[in-house]
């Protein structure tokens, strides 16, 4: 009866659905076949296009196709050519020497050179440039260039990480020209696989192939970025075929994908993170036992679950695969509420104690839905949270000063720990002010990290150092999600990374 | 002639008021430009990184320097430079007014053309249950938000038809009527749909007011037909609550149709000032607020002058 009914419903719909598909017929946009223009969506745009300035997530995808670092991160974070060709460190580790592509060319046909690389590491540095990334390469002490393919960074210390941060686009070689005249940004001149031929903010981007790039011959000749800022238009479009390819940040429209029979989701662990941030510096969190009481209350499989649909991984502080250690053997990652109810009455609050956590609205989306199982956990043990969710930018100001009690916070990751997190958990960490906790042994965990160049050494501290964070609590470290992106089956050749890069859209192409 | 004048007067005046509002307003919101742009990263500037990008956004001097500024620039018809487009205020603002004003149009038309008659008829059939069934139906349009109702369209659309219009590249009417239409019907009928259900409920209250009224018995009694009392004697002067209505609607309207556009992913006015606000980009929100507000002004000027035009027994500006 019920299936008679759906036919019935469905077939007197076809009727007034065909005539207006006609009259949408000329707005509707079926996919060509033989399209040489990959039609891609994503909800958030680019705030810039100066690859030093730029932290925000899209605008680092955009521009990792218009710019081009030293070297790339791999799908398995392993450090591969971009501009250098190959590399080397000194024995001592002072010294890195980079041999550069001599076909690597700009977009306007200039060759990449070595001066345009020692330009480039002096204006990050520099601070008039603002470059949010200067921290990562304060051990430069200086650049050589014996010739226009050969560039030597002399450092003033052993500085292993520094080879990571080089992969970063905020590390992008932009033509030394272009830095004088004061146009990067402005112009985006770069070396990678596509040209900037429009940018409407807000709105699109047109990007057009590099037939000169170095990497080879692109898989499309162009892509063009619509701005759709509400997700569930994204795949609404996706679904009439005018969307080939789109990034996706809610796991609640992600998971929408697999039920549509042309489309395909790819999702990968990413390297950032999930984290309830406490606030070391205020009362009663000042106390360790409070602290741990709070960690042994969490039940974060229930928090990914709820929050996040189990769209994730229960994780310690380290994400990075190859370093990550078992995270049910970190302190109090098996839910223990009368461990905590004991705890909180060793640190004298067995009535428990009232406080504000802040969240971000929509960012990450899964935010207010967290800070609500965390307050339901926490209420077990007597914490009372009031949920406070901010605009981003009234919470970054907030975060940034301290200014809080606990917050939820979705952190970004990188493929090296020390570049990760020597902006928290070291003495002189620019973001001290926002952990408001450190110790010796972490400081000290964080510059045998940096220094240490035996992989299996280094593996080693980065473990005790996880081991120690995850004692003295002063964050709890939730889950990892995935990063999404949803394609057109037809769509063939793109690579998902931990990192979350759109790099290999260069090789993507569109099947017949 | 003297009442125009003296509305047009206080124009300038008004808008400086709103301007010094929009001024203070979003500079007390937390947050700049800076974190804007940089997010959490923005901790990792040293305080001269941050000196320099606060002078290339322009917030290194105090508020009330950015102030006469502006100001001045202002009097020369200048509205600044937005900062995340790199391109005069007053240049986008007009690149998306035509959206904005085409979204306005188009829906007060659906709203006039449906809710008039709904109401006339849900007047003249009060007792009946047809009467009601309109009254219902303007219920429902009203208190269902258009958020649900474009997403409704959307979903039902892609999923059940397989069609959309084409989202992300907006096409101007001058450029291709055809797909300009396609692309803003929907997102018409979404606003329409709600305006439509307001303009059904007044007209219909309106026009019960004027059926009683002793000039329609009159003329019922002199043997006009039904349908000359109706929309020849009657509605007319059932109008104006109407007009009024719309005016203030389409006043809204004008200042863009913010979640619409978000969710419909149009380049109009709302989106912008709403991208404007969450990137602090202050000069793009001042100019935009303003124009905003010129328009609210114009439109209620208008309405004012339709009076007139609906009713010759009001002069305005008369004591």
């Amino acid at each position: 009866m019920v299936q008679h009914l759906t036919r019935k419903l469905l077939s007197g719909m076809a009727l007034p659905g065909i005539a207006l598909a006609a009259m949408l017929g000329t707005v509707a946009v079926p996919v060509q076949a033989n399209a040489a223009t990959l039609h891609m969506a994503w909800s958030q745009d680019a705030t810039g296009l100066d690859p030093h300035k730029q932290t925000a997530f899209s605008s680092l995808r955009l521009l990792e196709l218009i710019y081009e670092p030293l070297v790339r991160v791999d799908a398995s974070l392993q450090i591969v050519p971009a501009i250098a060709t190959s590399w080397q460190f000194s024995q001592d580790g002072k010294e890195l020497t980079f041999k550069l592509d001599p076909k690597a060319k700009y977009h306007n046909g200039a060759a990449v050179t070595s001066a345009d690389v020692k330009a480039s590491f002096e204006r990050i540095p520099d601070e008039k440039t603002g470059a949010a990334a200067r921290a990562n390469f304060l051990s430069i002490a200086s650049i050589d260039t014996p010739d226009p393919v050969t560039v030597v960074f002399h450092l003033s210390q052993p500085d292993v990480p520094i080879l990571t941060a080089m992969s970063d686009v905020n590390a992008a070689i932009v033509p030394a020209g272009e830095i004088t005249a004061g146009s990067v940004g402005t112009k985006a001149i770069g070396s990678g696989p596509f040209k900037l031929d429009k940018w409407d903010p807000n709105a699109r981007e047109v990007l057009s192939a590099n037939k000169d790039w170095a990497g080879g011959a692109t898989g499309v000749d162009g892509i063009e970025i619509s701005v759709l800022p509400d997700e569930t238009a994204i795949l609404a479009a996706m679904r009439t075929k005018q969307i080939e390819f789109a990034l996706l940040n809610d796991p609640l429209v992600a998971t929408l994908v697999p039920q549509e029979a042309s489309l395909q989701l790819n999702r990968v662990p990413v390297l950032a993170y999930h984290v309830l941030q406490l606030n070391p510096s205020r009362k009663p969190m000042t106390e360790l036992k409070v602290r741990q009481a709070i960690s042994c209350a969490i039940d974060r499989q229930e928090v990914l679950d709820t929050a996040s649909l189990g769209e994730g991984k229960v994780t310690g502080p380290l994400t990075i695969p190859s370093l990550a250690t078992d995270p049910s053997q970190l302190f109090c990652y098996k839910r223990d509420v009368e461990k905590a109810k004991q705890l909180m009455s060793e640190a004298g609050y067995a009535d428990g104690f009232s406080a504000t956590v802040i969240g971000a609205t929509g960012e990450p989306p899964t935010a207010a839905a967290e800070a609500q199982v965390i307050q339901s956990q926490l209420a077990e043990i007597g914490v009372k949270l009031d949920i406070k969710m901010m605009e981003l930018n009234v919470y970054v100001d907030a975060w940034l000063k301290g200014d809080f009690d606990m917050a939820i916070a979705l952190n970004g990751g990188r493929a090296d720990p020390y570049t990760m997190y020597n902006r928290y958990w070291t003495k002189a960490g620019n973001l001290q002010k926002v952990a408001n906790y450190i110790d010796d042994t972490l400081d000290s965990q964080m510059q045998q990290g940096r220094t240490e160049t035996d992989p299996a050494k280094r593996k080693a501290i980065f473990a005790e150092f996880e081991k120690h964070l995850a004692e003295v609590s002063p964050w709890i470290w939730l889950y990892t999600s995935y990063s999404y992106t949803a394609q057109q089956k037809n769509i063939a050749g793109f690579v998902p990374t931990p990192t979350g890069t759109l790099f290999s859209l260069s090789k993507v192409t569109i099947q017949q | 002639m003297t009442y125009l004048l003296r509305r047009l007067a206080v124009f300038p005046l008004v808008l400086i008021g709103v301007s010094i509002v929009v001024f203070v307003a979003i500079r007390m919101v937390p947050g700049d430009a800076i974190t804007a742009m940089l997010g959490t990263e923005a901790g990792l500037l040293t305080p001269a990184q941050r000196e320099a990008l606060s002078v290339y956004f322009g917030i290194d001097q105090p508020w009330f320097v950015q102030y006469g500024r502006w100001l001045a620039g202002l009097l020369h018809g200048n509205l600044g430079i937005s900062s995340t487009y790199g391109k005069p205020v007053l240049e986008i603002i007009l690149e998306r007014f035509p959206l904005t004003l085409e979204l306005a149009l188009l829906s007060m038309l659906i709203a006039l053309v449906v809710g008039v008659p709904a109401g006339v008829f849900a007047a003249t059939h009060n007792e009946k249950f047809s009467g009601l069934g309109v009254r219902v139906a303007a219920m429902i349009g009203q208190s269902t938000p258009n958020f649900v109702l474009a997403l409704l369209i959307i979903y039902t659309l892609s999923a059940g038809f397989g069609v959309l219009p084409a989202m992300g590249e907006f096409s101007p009417l001058w450029q291709d009527p055809l797909r300009n239409l396609g692309q803003l019907i929907l997102p018409a009928i979404t606003l329409g749909f709600a305006f439509a259900a307001s303009v059904t409920r007044i007209s219909r209250s309106a026009m019960l007011d004027v059926l009683s009224d002793d000039y329609v018995r009159t003329a019922r009694s002199k043997g006009v037909s039904a349908r000359g009392v109706i929309w020849r004697h009657a509605l007319p002067n059932a109008l104006i609550p109407v007009v009024t209505l719309s005016g203030i609607e389409f006043g809204y309207l004008l200042g863009g149709a913010v979640i619409v556009e978000q969710i419909y992913a149009l380049p109009g006015l709302g989106r912008l000032v709403l991208d404007a606000i969450l990137q602090r980009d202050y000069a793009l929100v001042q100019g935009a607020v303003l124009f905003i507000a010129f328009n609210f002004m114009i439109v209620n000027l208008l309405v004012d002058l339709a009076y007139v035009a609906l009713d010759p027994r009001i002069r305005l500006g008369e004591q």
